[in-house]
């Protein structure tokens, strides 16, 4: 499964100062460290930026892979930063991901930048007005996600489909409206459409001790269901080590008795 | 409608190792798709065909072979050399002689003896303990040392004693053979122990453990599949070393090698039958996937270097 480390946020109290005082180091730590953990795509989420966006974005992509290897996955909102982002990043280690676009029509220039720059792109599975009901709502948006896809050239490997992770403690079908439309989501193409979340919203309002133990049952029961990818604190060694143990009981990943130490 | 080939993806590649120096170096692996699937992958270097050669006359070896090898046999040095014009890829030696139930001899002696043959070959240099797990902690050591700066592939590594041996190829710049008992996870674990003592996997060649044809072949041949599954399908990193098949030494125990004419009318000649054996097992585990065979008659070894030729195109 592909991990995105989500560290690099400017909820982040750490992030937020850093961003604003254009100060690599901090950043850098952390993306050093996400890489070293097994992250396969560095998060860089910059909020907004209503101010700045463009050149903070152009930034803070530079000051990344100075340090790192690896394809970062762009969070704004804001599409100018965006663009920039997209112009600044070093495709020698793989193309990045726009995070994110969904059926919102402010969302819609995101996916016209992935046909332009060929990135990859998340897409939320969320529409004008109230949140999907179940898992069909969610695939019916799913399917005029894809058709915007193909109408921006965006070819489907590049879509990853995001079943909206929404709060277990207030929403409770919710939880498993998501992890069936994982499954129904792969079933609208041949190859199979990749699906990603952001895990920890379902735990999002539990009590701190809980919210790990909600995050890590909810990913195994994702990954059981063929879930490509995941934007999770790869820090977290349990997380780490339940992802590297589902693979290996999905036969996904040879066992070895120091399977964990990989 | 035109019939589309189905092509496998594969994600992952088998790391290339070079043994040896100069033009007579050896390169194996690099392989990026199933055996031979030249439709799906690529497959730079050709399987490497080594010749065995022992530190003590091959007295307990079938006629068969010290018929072949003739009066070499009495000298490492000059069977080394007998080897290379046979046309091998590389030499094997294995320091038999130092087995405590064989001639226990000391590590400095078979040092000595690798340092000789090494410096008498201009192919590459394979050396081998006699499998006793703590002599070859000294034996491999001495011997390691003895032959630095030849790019040597040292072995074999095993459970018990693969931090003595993995350390002594890394002090002098050789590179390491890994052995497992015919188990894919057992030889994941190996190479995940060794790179967490700091040994480079791109400098492990693995050994599956081997057997001849009609002994259990089938289930070497089974471990060699699910490795290259793992290596190309599943891009793992543990299991993307080449594979180096040891099939002489076993070869040259069954009845098939060694029962004479007189004996086994039925079998056929004995000479023929022998060859056909060592190079019929060969060819097996080079459709397996084998990065390198460790062979010992000449004749077979010319054979399986046929069947690669062929394969390869």
């Amino acid at each position: 499964m592909i991990v995105i480390g989500e560290k690099i946020s400017v909820i982040a109290k750490k992030v937020r100062e850093a961003l604003g005082k254009k100060d690599p180091k901090p950043l850098q730590e952390l993306a050093v460290a996400q890489d070293k953990a097994g992250a396969h795509f560095i998060d860089i989420s910059i909020g907004p930026a209503e101010e700045n966006g463009p050149e903070l974005m152009d930034w803070a992509v530079k000051v990344l892979q100075e340090v790192v290897e690896k394809p970062l996955c762009l969070d704004t909102t804001n599409i100018k930063a965006m663009e920039a982002g997209l112009k600044a990043h070093n495709n020698k280690w793989g193309v990045p991901i726009i995070n994110s676009t969904s059926n919102e029509p402010e969302r819609f220039p995101m996916m016209e930048l992935a046909g332009k720059y060929n990135a990859k792109i998340i897409a939320l599975t969320l529409g004008k007005g109230s949140i999907p009901a179940d898992a069909e709502d969610r695939c019916g948006i799913a399917a005029e996600i894809m058709a915007r896809a193909m109408e921006n050239g965006v070819p489907m490997e590049n879509l990853f489909l995001d079943p909206l992770i929404l709060q277990l403690c207030t929403m409770q079908d919710q939880g498993l409206q998501a992890i069936r439309a994982v499954k129904m989501f792969q079933q609208l193409n041949d190859p199979p459409m990749q699906t990603v979340v952001g895990l920890s919203n379902i735990s999002n309002g539990a009590p701190k001790h809980v919210r790990p133990i909600i995050n890590r049952n909810f990913l195994t029961m994702l990954i059981y269901e063929g879930l490509s990818a995941a934007i999770i604190d790869p820090l977290d060694k349990d997380m780490m080590d339940t992802v590297k143990t589902v693979e290996v009981i999905m036969g996904k990943k040879m066992y070895a008795h120091s399977y964990l130490d990989m | 409608m035109a019939l589309v080939i189905p092509k496998e993806t594969y994600s992952g590649k088998i790391y290339n190792v070079q043994l040896g120096s100069g033009a007579k170096a050896v390169t194996i692996g690099g392989a990026s798709a199933l055996p031979f699937l030249g439709f799906e992958g690529t497959f730079p270097n050709k399987p490497a065909v080594a010749l065995e050669v022992m530190d003590i006359a091959p007295d307990d070896w079938p006629e068969t072979l010290r018929k072949a090898i003739g009066s070499a046999g009495s000298n490492p040095v000059q069977w080394a050399k007998f080897c290379q014009q046979s046309g091998a890829d590389m030499v094997a030696l294995r320091l038999m002689g130092t087995h405590p139930d064989q001639k226990n001899k000391s590590p400095e002696e078979a040092a000595k003896i690798a340092a000789e043959v090494a410096a008498a070959i201009d192919i590459p240099l394979m050396i081998l303990g006699s499998g006793h797990a703590e002599k070859d902690t000294q034996v491999l050591q001495a011997a390691a040392a003895a032959t630095r700066g030849k790019n040597c592939a040292i072995g074999k590594a095993v459970e018990e004693n693969y931090k003595t041996v993995a350390a002594a190829a890394m002090a002098n710049d050789h590179k390491l053979i890994a052995m497992s008992q015919l188990d894919v996870n057992l030889a994941k674990q190996l190479n995940i122990l060794l790179t967490q003592m700091g040994f480079d996997k791109e400098r492990i060649i693995m050994d599956p453990m081997s057997s001849a044809l009609g002994y259990g072949l089938e289930y070497t041949y089974s471990v060699m599949e699910r490795i290259r599954l793992a290596a190309l399908l599943q891009n793992d990193p543990m299991m993307q070393t080449p594979i180096v098949c040891d099939i002489g030494a076993n070869v040259w125990k069954v009845k098939e090698t060694m029962a004479s004419d007189a004996e086994m009318p039925e079998w056929g000649g004995l000479e023929d039958r022998a060859l056909a054996w060592e190079s019929v097992t060969a060819s097996a585990m080079i459709t397996a996937g084998a990065d390198m065979l460790i062979m010992r008659h000449p004749g077979a070894a010319a054979k399986a270097k046929e069947v690669i030729s062929e394969l390869m195109g």
